[in-house]
């Protein structure tokens, strides 16, 4: 059972997603939570037992029985169970939140195929993140995609289903680009495991000098960049979160981007290998700093002008996905664990906030802003949770987005970039605006009419915990290990 | 053009940077045993030009897919090796048939997978422009941004005057 | 429930040392939230939770005199990022100081919140627990990083208490106090501990001076001193004052919670620990940045004072005073002598209570006679003479005249400007100050005591309510009493000064 695990993680929710259809709606619910739970329980063992194993090596799980260069091989190292973990344990979360705020915003008939597409890209979502074959990540980018398509397009009004469409038009081309990308690599050492990859250029680095391993680079970038929104890339996302169910925002919001961000770390230490960005192709990396923060600035300076919560903090998002690449570019100890933090601390943080949008969607039927208004006596837990989550957002000390700032910091001070420093501050401000914005309506706004009640428990519990998270992420040092030790895997 | 009779390209000197009639012949002769990459790049740009400048949503659908089709393509030119049989197994092989190299079948697996990947998004596609053209009556872009944009500005204008009166801006000093 | 912890602070919870005062306020925060149905409750609640805090302040100051040393690692967030407490003089300062006026400031904020009958009292209380929390752990705080996250949870926790009255010009006022001392502090501030974190690798407070045996460049280091000092904005020296009086809308209670108890002095404490245990007397001796505070002290003392001297609103008036008078602690430590840094300590302890006085009379002025001006306060002294006379209590304290506390610590301020080879133009401003400060005060009392009541205004005493009253006389017998006797705050400013400068005072 547990040399299954690294399969079983995978499969159980991909064969709940084919039984939710025959079940009742009752049912179906209870089959996505339990099969997200037995998923986020295996993650966690998964973790552990990473940890466990000496420094550089991993979990292996050939699938099948097929060994790895011809068969399709499933790999956990620290990196990526710390991914796992995350994305199993907000799956779970967002299936517990999501029972009564589908029923009111899903037509009933569809209720359960929502809750097979949801399995289906959280399946999608980790697989990307298990598998160590280029096609094989690929092939799940396209399941987490084509599923987030549909799970967008499901939203009320009808601009969903145009932000589904253009989301699958610059989804599919980064598809492509990547595709593209895996084919160069093939082109050029002959094999699609990662790790036989990275044998190939260990035995040959004067490949790291071939323009076709460079194009294969540049396309996985490009790809990975538009899957992961960006800047300035990210035009198919705010309306993408908006426009979606709530369910979806949030689990949209807290995941679907960071494993983007999470495959281009795979592909470009695992794959191609730390000496191929340092020496094969700085370009690349200085593009990133700089799209990095050009997010990092911009993405909390559009926010601010939104009038719609859902648009305000998608546009947040696209800053904050600045610091989870931020790393990348630094390419030091500190600053890779700033963003290998940011995994788990902008889940928790955006996750928490999604679930506030939803609250409101729920009782006040609308997302727009100005509906915060008053929430401060309506729902004070809710209002207490936006607080926290606001306040890791821009990062208060003894929040986790705090521990995130500090890290990546101390990187680009090592690395010399000292640029980097009025970015983190500038970001914090323009943050502290639209969190000030938010918290002024919620908190001091004249309120008038009479106190209508919290949204139910079963939403406010699971949100609950990830506001908890907020604080207990920032205190204690839970996930500061886990991001040091991927971190120094990686280098 | 250059001038009736005279030389298509400048002559080749010690000092010339542009390629001389040797690379030019070099690229020819690129062309000619390499086609399929050439096709390859201009079906792709095609397919590119189609996906970000067309206003219509089934003609983007379209240009995805001559995008998908040239990936399909490059992925075919470089499992194919000159002379090669298919890569397929005999239980008796024909006599002479020993040492004859066989294509790379694994590009033609991937594309096999990257087919149906692709007839699934066009089906996602094509099943949400069928449900645009039913909420907007159109499937061109501009008219359905439009649409939007008029919707929105009127809920933006009224969200505005709303929070304005919660926040009570008249705070300002 | 919080009355249970001292109790077992005998037991296994005296290992926790400094970290008791911080956790027995989160609990008195929880006890508030608990009881919000209940008033009479909450606001036992806050009572007991300010008498439990002081109780172990004093219980943390005697055994620090009696030799122990008292620390708790507390939780450490990451390598090189920890919340620890630590027990020591300039802490005790501090702690002491804070937590003593807290318990008279609760008691007044319950009689001015319950006469006024004001809404929204669980939050109120509430945020100030929170407040005092943020106070103690500060001035326990082992490190920078405490220091400056304790900082921030101060700021942000006041916010709600500012805006409380949520009328447009509360909003505007608030707005301004969180956008300035938010501001500068993340534009400032953080950049500042990251500096010294980049230099130092480390942001553990040591006696000497963290930056003490690092070797890097002086501009770069007068850069870190410039952010640290003007990222505390609470300090409010200018040009970073604004705040200061913009926060004037808020409840009188928070006003004098704000202006002379926990907010300003978390400024002028965190600049203190900056001197003394971030850059140490010598580095910044080295590096000249004792002079950039003294001149940026002396600037501040001047000019705030002759803003003041223009202000009508009784309220605003004396925010201009505390920018004026907190620039002496700047000065006092500043100055780079022993004599001045007692001085400068001794004004945090000796301003606050008598500025906090000064707030209490302007809030019982305006419960009683709904007066606000200056120019309204013809007579009043007859019908208030409780309230004014503390009032000029703590007015005779902030000019530094006998028998007041001001003139204790004014007293070692010019003794230490007189051992400073430049003192002579410290000396002056201390003497022009002295004159301004009875400028803008003096007034006050003449108009108080000494002119007639307006035609129409009924005689006969009408005070504010009792709690007010008794608080606000506690504070002035509490100037008075800091002068006859100042042992406990003398002995550890002397502390503190000794250990920086040596035997020499």
């Amino acid at each position: 059972m547990d040399a299954q695990l690294p399969a079983l993680v995978i499969v159980v929710p991909l064969l709940a997603a084919l039984l939710v259809p025959l079940a009742g709606r009752r049912a179906a619910w209870g089959l996505v939570a339990l099969a997200l739970l037995l998923a986020f329980a295996g993650c966690v063992r998964l973790l552990v037992r990473a940890h466990a194993l000496p420094e550089g090596e991993a979990i292996r799980y050939a699938l099948g029985g097929w060994a790895a260069p011809v068969g399709i091989e499933y790999v956990v190292d620290r990196l990526n169970a710390l991914v796992l973990t995350m994305l199993s344990g907000v799956a779970f979360l967002v299936a517990l939140w999501m029972r009564r705020s589908t029923a009111r915003e899903i037509r009933p008939p569809a209720v359960t195929g929502y809750y097979s597409v949801f399995l289906l890209m959280a399946a999608g979502l980790m697989g990307i993140t298990i598998t160590g074959d280029v096609f094989n990540l690929y092939v799940f980018l396209e399941i987490a995609s084509i599923t987030a398509y549909v799970l967008i397009a499901m939203g009320r009004r009808r601009q969903a289903l145009y932000a589904g469409y253009s989301y699958l038009i610059l989804g599919s081309l980064g598809a492509t680009f990547i595709l593209l990308g895996i084919g160069h690599l093939y082109m050029a050492t002959g094999t699609l495991a990662m790790a036989d990859i990275a044998a190939v250029f260990a035995r040959e680095p004067q490949l790291y000098d071939s323009s076709v391993i460079r194009t294969a680079f540049a396309f996985f970038t490009v790809g990975l960049a538009l899957k992961m929104a960006l800047f300035p890339l990210h035009g198919w996302q705010p309306g993408a979160y908006a426009e979606a169910p709530s369910a979806t925002s949030v689990f949209l919001a807290a995941t679907a981007t960071k494993v983007s961000a999470y495959a281009l770390y795979r592909v470009a230490f695992t794959v191609f290998g730390v000496r191929f960005l340092e020496t094969g192709l700085p370009v690349v990396r200085d593009a990133l700093l700089v799209m990095a923060c050009s997010a990092i600035v911009v993405g909390p300076l559009l926010a601010i002008r939104q009038h719609d919560l859902k648009r305000l903090l998608a546009y947040s998002s696209v800053g904050q996905i600045g610091y989870v690449v931020l790393g990348l570019a630094l390419h030091n100890a500190d600053g890779l664990t700033g963003s290998f933090l940011h995994f788990w601390n902008h889940a928790a943080a955006k996750g928490a906030l999604f679930c506030v949008a939803g609250a409101l969607a729920y009782r006040a039927g609308t997302t727009q802003v100005a509906a915060l208004k008053g929430l401060g006596r309506r729902a004070p837990l809710t209002a207490m949770l936006l607080t926290v989550a606001a306040c890791s957002m821009v990062g208060v000390p003894l929040t986790a987005g705090f521990l995130t700032k500090w890290y990546l910091a101390r990187g680009a001070l090592e690395a010399g970039q000292w640029a980097v420093i009025p970015v983190l501050l500038a970001s914090s401000l323009f943050t502290a605006v639209y969190a000030w914005r938010l918290l002024q309506l919620a908190w001091f706004a004249d309120e008038d009419g009479p106190v209508a009640e919290d949204v139910p428990w079963s939403m406010r519990a699971p949100s609950l915990v990830l506001g908890a998270a907020c604080l207990v992420l920032g205190v204690a040092p839970l996930a500061l290990p886990v991001a040091q030790a991927a971190a120094e895997a990686l280098l | 053009m250059p001038d009736a009779g005279g030389p298509l390209l400048p002559p080749a000197g010690p000092a010339a940077a542009v390629p001389g009639p040797a690379a030019f012949a070099d690229v020819l002769g690129w062309l000619a045993t390499h086609y399929n990459y050439a096709i390859y790049i201009l079906l792709m740009m095609i397919g590119l030009y189609a996906v970000l400048a067309k206003g219509n949503l089934v003609k983007k659908v379209i240009g995805l897919n001559l995008l998908q089709t040239a990936v399909f393509l490059f992925y075919l030119s470089i499992g194919k090796i000159d002379g090669a049989t298919a890569p397929v197994v005999w239980t008796d092989r024909p006599p002479g048939a020993e040492g004859v190299p066989y294509e790379n079948p694994v590009p033609h697996v991937l594309m096999l997978t990257a087919i149906v990947v692709g007839v699934s998004v066009t089906a996602v596609a094509l099943a949400l422009v069928v449900r645009i053209r039913e909420a907007y009556g159109t499937v061109d872009e501009g008219e359905i941004l439009a649409s939007d944009e008029a919707q929105e500005e009127a809920e933006s204008a009224r969200a505005e005057a709303q929070e304005a009166a919660a926040d009570a801006a008249g705070a300002r000093e | 429930m919080s009355g249970a912890v001292p109790l077992l602070g005998g037991l296994d919870l005296a290992g926790l040392g400094p970290g008791l005062p911080p956790l027995v306020c989160l609990l008195g925060l929880l006890g508030v939230v608990a009881a919000r149905r209940r008033p009479n409750l909450r606001e036992g609640v806050s009572l007991a939770t300010a008498g439990v805090n002081f109780a172990l302040v004093l219980w943390l100051y005697a055994r620090h005199r009696a030799g122990e040393t008292l620390a708790w690692e507390g939780f450490s967030l990451a390598p090189g990022l920890a919340l620890s407490f630590r027990v020591d003089a300039l802490g005790l300062v501090f702690a002491l100081v804070a937590s003593g006026l807290w318990i008279l400031n609760t008691l007044y904020s319950i009689g001015y919140m319950r006469a006024h009958d004001e809404p929204r009292q669980t939050r109120f209380y509430a945020c100030f627990a929170l407040a005092i929390a943020a106070v103690m752990g500060a001035a326990f705080s082992a490190n920078l990083f405490g220091l400056f996250a304790f900082y921030e949870v101060l700021s942000l926790c006041t916010y709600p208490l500012v805006i409380h009255a949520q009328t447009p010009a509360a909003r505007a006022g608030a707005r301004k106090y969180l956008t300035l001392l938010l501001g500068a502090s993340i534009g400032l501030l953080l950049p500042g501990l990251f500096l010294v974190y980049h230099l130092a690798g480390t942001l553990d407070f040591a006696p000497g001076g963290l930056l003490a045996g690092v070797a890097a460049a002086d501009g770069t280091l007068v850069l870190a001193f410039l952010l640290l000092v003007y990222g505390m904005a609470k300090c409010a020296a200018l040009p970073l004052h604004g705040w200061l009086p913009a926060a004037m809308v808020a409840p009188t209670p928070v006003s004098a919670l704000l202006h002379a108890v926990a907010v300003v002095k978390m400024g002028v404490f965190g600049v203190s620990r900056v001197v003394f245990h971030v850059f140490g007397p010598e580095t910044m001796a080295r590096i000249g940045a004792d002079d950039l505070l003294v001149g940026v002290a002396c600037f501040t003392i001047v000019v705030a004072s002759l803003i003041a001297l223009a202000q009508d609103d009784l309220k605003r008036r004396l925010a201009y005073s505390t920018v004026s008078q907190l620039s002496y602690v700047l000065l006092g430590v500043g100055l780079g002598t022993g004599a001045g840094a007692v001085g400068g300590l001794l004004h945090i302890g000796m301003h606050a209570t008598s500025k906090i006085t000064l707030f209490f009379g302007a809030g019982a002025i305006y419960l009683a006679c709904h007066k606000t001006r200056v120019s309204e306060l013809d007579g009043i002294g007859r019908r208030m003479p409780i309230t004014l006379t503390a009032f000029a209590i703590g007015a005779l304290s902030m000019i530094g005249l006998p028998p007041t506390a001001g003139f204790v610590s004014k007293l070692f301020l010019v003794r230490g400007a007189a051992a400073d080879p430049a003192g002579a133009v410290v000396l002056a401003v201390l003497v022009a100050s002295a004159l301004l400060n009875a400028a803008y005060f003096l007034p006050i009392l003449w108009r108080a005591f000494f002119r007639p009541l307006p035609a129409g205004t009924e005689a006969g005493v009408h005070e504010a309510p009792w709690p007010c009253v008794l608080a606000l006389s506690l504070t002035a017998l509490g100037t008075v009493g800091l002068f006859l006797g100042h042992g406990p705050l003398l002995d550890l400013a002397r502390a503190v000064a000794h250990a920086a400068f040596g035997g020499a005072e």
